[in-house]
């Protein structure tokens, strides 16, 4: 098992100890998780699946609850729009 | 955990779902998995050697039938079925909006802590920790130890309370050693009461947060915000199975046994009281669901002391008036729909905030907004429906009965 993953944010890499969510990686690389209907960035709040503000989009799925997710290497993941 | 391990020894067939992706729940979060000896080692430990059939990554989104769940994976779904039932759902932190409350980097007092255990580093980062609770404390000794610059701990409970809390420690031995060893932790670490954050700015992300500190408007730069303001129950799934549920806890008897015959609940949606009170419940309601109620008798005393715990919690911790004034007009109450507190106001109820205004209709299903807008308004929830989580189309079609041929073909099917 890899001590470290890489995976791309927004199409940058960003590197992340393994055991890392999604939601983390979100914020190392400082993008939002997701645009609000109204056009707000928003982040995790919660940090444990309840608040749906960090779902992202992993490897073309959408919704994706980015907190309840570990990074695996070479996962594509972007800000849901 | 410890329903799952007390029943599994009695010699019954059980198994445990979570929709974490490690067992542990909120506060142990994985400390179980055996890499370092903590408070959730033990109860790891007899979870394992008492042959617990453990399924993480999925979530109970249904009840398809009397003794039939219907939960997400995390690539399609299954059923589990059940001859008793134990519901350890846990609480939720309540959320209150004030200006700049959706930015990135505001998040919830266990939320950062829960993103720091995932792997965000805090060390040298500045964060303010603020609400109401225990958890403040207890997170904000967590980021010290981890390295972060906590700026202030403001709690919004006033003085006399906090002092009389303290004062009734004494029926809580264990309660004082963590309180002094919190303390101890906290050396150095700036502490208010009678203080809430008034408004968090920046421009795409957190740059600096007003508080109110002893009745004065203060500023402070930093990088993240930790706010929550106590614990909500989880009462979602408890509800859906037909639990009677009361002043937002669901009711059960002296064994945890709800109304429902075979479910039992455990822990936080019975009342918030904290990792011990849940422990002593769990282990009540694992005994009687396995038949051992001699066995759980016994822990009865225990249970008494906890709920009085619960109850000391929710007096100290109950939200000062002055929170209902945070919010401006154009401040957003539900963030999943965007829905600004002015609108809000010009309804009376709930219900019709929601068929107005989309107010709790979004993907979280009114988690945050309800408890906010039953503070701010004091509307109460309606019933809740199924699925009790989103869930993708496959499912609910399955649920249904009715998988269409496309759809099956467009998702692949399961």
């Amino acid at each position: 098992m890899h001590s470290q993953v890489t995976v791309r944010v927004n199409g940058t890499r960003v590197v992340v100890p393994s055991g890392t969510t999604v939601a983390v990686a979100m914020v190392r690389a400082g993008e939002p998780c997701r645009t609000s209907v109204s056009g707000e960035p928003r982040g995790p709040l919660c940090g444990m699946g309840i608040c749906f503000e960090c779902r992202v989009t992993i490897g073309g799925i959408p919704h994706c609850r980015s907190c309840q997710v570990l990074c695996e290497q070479g996962m594509e993941v972007t800000t849901e729009n | 955990m410890a329903a799952a391990a007390r029943a599994a020894e009695c010699g019954v067939r059980v198994g445990i779902v979570d929709d974490n992706f490690r067992l542990g729940g909120q506060i142990w979060r994985g400390e179980s998995d055996g890499r370092q000896k903590t408070d959730a080692s033990p109860w790891a430990e007899r979870v394992r050697a008492s042959g617990v059939t453990v399924l993480c990554g999925l979530r109970v989104a249904h009840q398809q039938e009397s003794g039939v769940l219907v939960a997400e994976t995390p690539n399609g779904f299954c059923e589990l079925t059940y001859e008793k039932l134990v519901l350890a759902t846990g609480a939720r932190e309540r959320f209150l909006p004030f200006p700049g409350w959706t930015l990135p980097n505001v998040m919830g007092a266990g939320g950062l802590q829960a993103m720091v255990k995932c792997g965000l580093p805090i060390r040298g980062k500045r964060v303010v920790v603020a609400g109401t609770g225990p958890l403040l404390l207890a997170v904000a000794a967590y980021l010290h130890q981890h390295g972060a610059e906590v700026m202030m701990i403001c709690e919004q409970a006033a003085w006399a309370d906090l002092a009389s809390f303290v004062l009734a420690l004494f029926r809580w031995p264990g309660k004082i050693l963590q309180g002094i060893r919190l303390k101890r932790d906290l050396a150095g670490v700036p502490f208010a009461e009678n203080s809430w954050p008034l408004a968090a700015h920046g421009q795409q992300t957190l740059e600096s947060v007003t508080i109110s500190h002893a009745g004065k408007a203060e500023s402070i730069p930093c990088d993240y915000l930790a706010c929550g303001f106590h614990l909500v129950p989880n009462i979602e799934l408890p509800s859906l199975l037909g639990c009677a549920v009361a002043n937002g806890c669901v009711q059960v008897d002296d064994f945890q046994r709800t109304t429902v015959p075979s479910v039992f609940c455990a822990g936080e949606p019975t009342g918030v009281g904290g990792v011990e009170s849940a422990l002593i419940e769990g282990q009540i309601a694992g005994l009687a669901a396995a038949g051992r109620v001699t066995e759980a008798e016994a822990l009865l005393g225990e249970r008494r002391k906890a709920r009085r715990f619960a109850r000391l919690l929710d007096r100290t911790f109950r939200l000062r008036s002055e929170l209902r004034g945070l919010p401006l007009s154009e401040t957003l109450v539900c963030r999943c729909e965007d829905v600004s507190y002015s609108r809000l106001r010009q309804h009376s109820s709930w219900r019709a905030a929601k068929l107005h205004t989309r107010c709790g209709m979004g993907p979280c299903q009114g988690r945050v907004c309800g408890p906010a807008t039953q503070f701010l308004f004091k509307w109460n929830p309606d019933s809740v429906r199924p699925p009790v989580f989103p869930v993708r189309v496959e499912t609910l079609a399955a649920v249904t009965g009715q998988l269409p041929a496309q759809y099956s073909e467009v998702t692949g099917g399961q």
